[in-house]
């Protein structure tokens, strides 16, 4: 046997490194999200349905819309981003790309990160960037519109981080849909609180900065940690 | 991880054991995958010839005896492909989620023209029939510089032509110093030696 069998120098595995290996990721997740327009459309869809829906369940008195406005929009985005962040991970499970993901020798941490991001990219970003007309829709005061931006941009990140762990935790299960929401629900209490808070002291004039400060916050401890129980639920998942 | 002694093991399993409902599929098994050797696993339906791969492969963690120690980067090809439907062959091993290289275009292009799928590089892959989305993951195996293979059922819908070729790949690779684990129920037409473990009566080497 030793004679058939070489000393093995010509096999030397360069991996590439870890940057690099997620930013190839994240290009890999925004292709196929682009090549499924219909699945970044949805959740746009769904906020600008429920906006337009308010005004009828409510009547249409402007004034009693706008004191609302904060909660609702804040409402509607959270919601919208549960909707979609059951599938981050569900493709790559079904066809095992996931455990291809879980056997690279990058630390499977900064994957999922990728993966994340590319999920807040294609739902919080869009939804924070397209907000000022739902804004102007159910008549938010125009002073508030950069804090609502500014609290969905911070907010929807800590969401699909969030939301990612739930993902992961029921990838592996054939209806995780309920599941998830109650598993990630009680973490979205507080972005939801401080989030519509920020947007309701920028209508009454105050300032949102220390609403702000406290999602970022979250949102720090969020890309610290989340990572880490995302990761932890994965290789759960892939064993069961 | 350049300078490995031909001795030196890349897979070293000590006294595994596995039960799944509440029947043993196996126990106490002991073997060593050195740089050179072509393992194929044998057995019947429902053995736990998937099983042990994925044991050894370390995406089974927990509820197995004994200790599975691995010593070098390892290839798994499983039941499913890894194939995005939505993405063409290039893109697929481009940014495969591995991530075991960095494979430049021209790579990628000579390993799909291998595996028969020359002028298919940038069709959408839903396009391609259920074998050709066996090649595009096979296409990994001649771009592949990890020493130790783990093959589940690789000859899965590939014709006649393609498990031929692909027999000369796995000689060529531990010829050349790798290793490979494989499951088929089908015979290795190739003139090296092949072991052969079969789960239900132990290591016949």
């Amino acid at each position: 046997m030793s004679s058939g069998a070489p000393a093995a120098s010509t096999l030397t595995q360069r991996s590439p490194g870890t940057l690099p290996f997620c930013v190839s990721l994240l290009r890999r997740q925004l292709t196929l999200a682009a090549r499924r327009p219909i699945e970044i459309g949805n959740p746009l869809l769904f906020f600008a349905m429920v906006v337009a829906l308010f005004p009828l369940g409510l009547g249409p008195a402007p004034d009693q819309l706008a004191g609302f406005a904060p909660g609702i929009l804040w409402i509607i985005a959270l919601l919208s981003n549960l909707l979609t962040s059951d599938a981050v991970f569900r493709s790559d499970f079904e066809d095992g790309s996931l455990e291809q993901l879980l056997l690279a020798p990058q630390p499977l941490f900064m994957s999922v990160l990728a993966y994340i991001g590319a999920h807040w990219l294609t739902t919080g970003l869009l939804l924070a960037l397209v907000s000022p007309v739902f804004a102007l829709m159910i008549n938010l005061p125009t002073q508030a519109i950069p804090a609502l931006v500014a609290s969905l941009l911070l907010g929807t990140a800590v969401l699909s981080l969030v939301g990612g762990i739930g993902a992961a935790l029921t990838v592996g299960l054939k209806r995780g849909g309920m599941l998830i929401s109650l598993l990630i629900l009680p973490f979205y209490m507080p972005v939801l609180i401080f989030g519509s808070a920020a947007v309701q002291n920028a209508v009454l004039g105050t300032p949102a900065t220390p609403y702000l400060a406290i999602i970022a916050a979250m949102l720090c401890l969020a890309i610290a940690l989340a990572p880490l129980a995302i990761a932890a639920g994965l290789r759960i998942s892939v064993d069961a | 991880m350049s300078s490995r002694t031909a001795g030196e093991p890349l897979l070293a399993v000590e006294s595994l054991g596995l039960e799944r409902g509440g029947r043993e599929l196996f126990r106490e098994l002991c073997f060593k995958v050195l740089p050179g050797h072509l393992l194929q696993v044998d057995g019947p339906n429902g053995a736990g010839k998937t099983s042990l791969l994925r044991i050894l492969a370390g995406l089974s963690r927990y509820g197995f005896d004994g200790r599975v120690v691995r010593h070098s980067p390892l290839l798994y090809l499983g039941h499913h492909s890894a194939v995005k439907a939505l993405l063409t062959p290039r893109e697929n091993l481009l940014w495969h989620v591995a991530g075991e290289c960095a494979y430049s275009d021209r790579q990628v292009e000579e390993a799909l023209a291998k595996v028969g799928l020359y002028g298919y590089e940038d069709v959408a892959s839903h396009a391609l029939s259920a074998g050709q989305h066996r090649r595009v993951n096979l296409a990994r195996l001649y771009l592949s510089q990890c020493p130790l293979w783990l093959l589940d059922e690789p000859f899965t819908a590939i014709d006649k032509g393609g498990v031929a070729e692909l027999e000369k790949l796995l000689v060529t690779h531990v010829e050349r110093g790798g290793a490979v684990v494989m499951t088929s129920h089908q015979l290795l037409q190739v003139a090296y030696e092949v072991q052969m473990l079969s789960l239900t009566d132990g290591l016949v080497a």
